[in-house]
């Protein structure tokens, strides 16, 4: 081992009691480790060297190594980061400690369970809805540069989940929908080829939905691929009270 | 149901992170905001029960602790309309020829500016007919 370690608190917890030498009712608790320093380490290099050296039973997702994929999201001291790009050096030499994302029930070590979220993606139609699907061969629906500019920021989403263990909504609210999942539909609903927005009303405007937000904020400031969903969600309101007007103006209209 | 982690939020569950408590800053001012419009309320009603009524206010204002109590509301004020000038440009994107204004300029020009124009009619208004 090099001279310099950094010490890893590492939140542990395995329900079935798992290799880990504890019953289900002991409850979470963390356990230190010293791991090797070096200047380009992540978190998730020292969680890996971990792993590999100390504790094969320690759990946690991760694949791309380079914030694409979005399934290394853990709390990083506290603040929800991709471990792949939390840097060692920027907490050396104190400690580090990592939980699993807060707000989300916990399977084992720092995996948590994405279900609840997936079920609230679904829930707001992230797709592109047609009233009348043109057929392949007549070619793709076209759009503008500036068309695509209008929701491209929304749709770089990597469903790292960062932003619901930021929000204190998803802590209060179990049902919220939250911050991704509502940029995602405003990204659908701004995009020129989707003519869905009606499909999705209810559920954006829903308590559980854009209008559960209290616009804390954070969310946007973890978000790794800057989708700003604050801002979306605020977005979602404005296009809210001016629907809930055209149809109190014009209960004729058809939207 | 699983127990979620970090759940439930206690009723000091803003004191744990910076950006929690930037937003119960944000969100409290407006309570200073609340308790000047029930001042003023008061001296409303004090000018319809006469001059009497009305002079002793001006005289409850005048006491060091008025005046400190109103430099406190006052900042709490600036400081939530502050807040909301800045997160306007979040909440409406503004874009000239299709190009997107950044956030300053934005909140510059639908807050601050429009915010100084007003106030500055309101003080000339009042400072003409005061004097
Ligand atoms: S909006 Fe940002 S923080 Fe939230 S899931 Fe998508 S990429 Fe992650
Ligand atoms: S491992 Fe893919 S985002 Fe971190």
């Amino acid at each position: 081992m090099p001279d310099t370690t950094i010490t890893l608190d590492v939140f542990r917890f395995q329900p079935d009691g798992g290799g880990h030498a504890r019953r289900s009712t002991d409850g979470p608790t963390f356990k230190a480790y010293r791991v090797p320093y070096h200047e380009h380490w992540v978190v998730l290099d020292a969680l890996n060297w971990i792993k590999d050296e100390l504790d094969g039973t320690l759990s946690y997702r991760w694949s791309c190594r380079m914030g694409v994929c979005g399934s290394c999201g853990m709390m990083v001291n506290g603040v929800p980061k991709l471990t792949c790009a939390a840097f060692l050096k920027d907490y050396y030499p104190g400690t580090i400690r990592v939980e699993p994302l807060t707000y989300f029930a916990v399977e084992r070590d720092l995996i948590v369970d994405m279900d609840g979220f997936l079920g609230k993606l679904k829930s707001v139609k992230p797709w592109l809805i047609r009233e009348n699907e043109k057929p392949v061969d007549e070619g793709e629906y076209l759009q503008s540069p500036n068309e695509l500019a209008s929701f491209k920021q929304y749709s770089m989403c990597i469903n790292c989940l960062l932003c619901y263990a930021a929000c204190p909504v998803v802590g209060a609210e179990e049902d919220f929908i939250g911050p991704a999942a509502l940029a995602i539909a405003q990204r659908y609903n701004l995009d020129s080829r989707d003519q869905g927005a009606a499909e999705r009303a209810d559920a954006l405007s829903a308590d559980e939905g854009a209008w559960g937000c209290t616009f804390v904020g954070e969310c946007s400031e973890v978000c790794p691929k800057n989708v700003d969903p604050a801002g979306a969600i605020q977005r979602v309101k404005v296009d809210n009270v001016k629907d809930w007007y055209r149809k109190l103006l014009m209960p004729w209209g058809h939207r | 149901m699983k127990q979620r982690y970090g759940t439930p939020l206690g009723p000091t569950w803003f004191l744990g992170r910076a950006a929690y408590r930037r937003f119960m800053a944000r969100e409290a001012t407006a309570f200073a905001m609340a308790v000047f419009l029930v001042y003023l309320l008061l001296w409303l009603r004090s000018l319809g029960q006469g001059y009497t009524a009305y002079g002793q206010m001006i005289e409850l204002a005048k006491h060091p602790i008025s005046v400190f109590v109103h430099g406190l509301i006052f900042g709490a004020v600036l400081y939530h309309s502050a807040t909301w000038f800045n997160l306007t440009p979040k909440i409406m994107p503004m874009y000239v020829a299709e190009e997107k204004v950044p956030d300053f300029w934005a909140a510059i020009i639908m807050g601050y500016l429009p915010c100084v124009a007003v106030t500055t009619v309101v003080l000339w208004a009042v400072l003409r007919s005061a004097g």
